[in-house]
């Protein structure tokens, strides 16, 4: 119980700063929402509802890197990381507390970008809406991992988009596959597959990346 | 009893080497006191000592669970964004102290931050942070604290402060300490280590 209680009191706290500093949230909001209108405009009229589902992933996965991107950045910036890193707590709890944390702002983006791509392209079945939840699961774990490593590293910018993106493709593959294919079960089944593979090995992992 | 044991001890940083060829033992309620030039490794060697640094040459054995460690940074560790009152808070559930809340009271009113406890550390003067540091490393009781500088940015009553911390656990925990003024402390001192 010791476990979710330092994990409650991290994401509370996750949750308190993006409340006072606002600087996360907002900007995924207004990416996803500015890319759903350019893919309107981009896209011919004649255009498949499979392209538009791509477009709908490519969106879905850029605005979780820019939140990724500032997951660990109060943490960075005054070195608060070695504080908690120090604390007798098991360093997963960080790990669990900060993914939450950015599932929570995904989920809050994606609340506006399914209906706004609703509006744009094509209607939300319930195909799309457990593909974005299962692929969320995915994206906030192993996205909170490699944010860690990269917070470490001077080419921060660089390294965050370099290690996640090939990382991510089974979740577009299994994103765009559950909302166009006839048996969308199998792709959601492979997500879903894919989250508990990923979340094991960020969660074991997570210790060694924030130790030296 | 040994708290700390270094043996050839040595740290690099890509081609640069901090410290070298290091050998020094402190015993429980031992009191070190590391002086020495700007570069010459006095930060390094305490985040060695704190595990948040590992070593590239030689062995470093501190024989206490990390949860019985205080350390004072350069930076307060803090988060500015979050109040003095949360800050704490968040620490004393991490460290799982009892009697959290009289503890942190205890310590802001000491430390003379209870008036500003609902402030944002980010408007805090560099002080004032130095006193919240100061509250955050002995939240947990720790029996062993490493402290960077700890007067660094205080007027002369939070000084006295950090005086009287020092006087009040001399010999019931142990300290290491960096600092460039050690003429302050020297009577604290069990022992001495002077990096070149």
């Amino acid at each position: 119980m010791t476990y979710f209680a330092d994990v409650a009191a991290l994401a509370r706290k996750d949750i308190l700063l993006e409340l006072r500093s606002r600087d996360t949230l907002p900007a995924m909001l207004l990416f996803v929402v500015s890319a759903l209108v350019v893919f309107h405009f981009s896209l011919p009229s004649d255009a498949s509802a499979t392209a538009s589902t791509g477009l709908l992933w490519i969106a879905l996965l850029f605005t979780a890197l820019l939140g990724l991107a500032r997951a660990f950045s109060a943490e960075r910036e005054q070195r608060v990381l070695d504080g908690l890193v120090l604390a007798p707590c098991d360093r997963s709890a960080i790990w669990l507390a900060k993914s939450l944390g950015v599932l929570a702002f995904l989920g809050v983006a994606e609340v506006v970008a399914l209906p706004a791509y609703g509006l744009f392209f094509e209607p939300v079945g319930w195909e799309l809406v457990a593909a974005v939840v299962l692929a969320d699961l995915g994206l906030a774990a192993v996205g909170t991992l490699l944010a860690a490593m990269a917070a470490a590293s001077r080419a921060r910018e660089l390294l965050l988009p370099l290690l996640f993106l090939p990382l991510v493709i089974p979740v577009v593959v299994g994103g765009v596959g559950a909302t166009v294919a006839d048996d969308p079960g199998r792709y959601l089944g492979f997500l879903a597959l894919y989250d508990v593979i990923f979340a094991i090995l960020s969660w074991a992992s997570f210790e060694y990346v924030v130790a030296e | 009893m040994t708290v700390i044991r270094a043996r050839s001890l040595g740290r690099r940083f890509g081609a640069k080497r901090v410290l070298r060829d290091l050998d020094l033992e402190v015993p429980i309620g031992g009191f070190l006191l590391v002086t020495g030039p700007n570069g010459s490794g006095k930060s390094t060697l305490l985040s060695l000592m704190a595990g948040l640094l590992a070593p590239t040459e030689g062995e470093l054995d501190v024989d206490l669970p990390r949860g019985r460690i205080g350390y004072l940074a350069h930076e307060p560790l803090v988060y500015k964004e979050l109040s003095a009152l949360e800050n704490l808070d968040l620490y004393g559930r991490l460290y799982h102290v009892r009697e959290r809340r009289e503890t942190i009271g205890a310590l802001l009113e000491r430390f003379g931050l209870w008036e500003p406890r609902h402030q944002r550390v980010g408007s805090f003067s560099r002080g004032m942070q130095q006193r919240l540091a100061l509250c955050r490393v002995l939240l947990h009781e720790p029996e062993l604290l490493l402290l960077d500088e700890p007067y660094t940015g205080l007027d002369a009553d939070a000084t006295g402060l950090v005086d009287n911390v020092l006087s009040e656990f001399a010999g019931r925990a142990t300290f290491a300490v960096a600092t460039h003024d050690p003429d302050r402390i020297r009577s604290f001192a069990t022992q001495s280590l002077a990096l070149a």
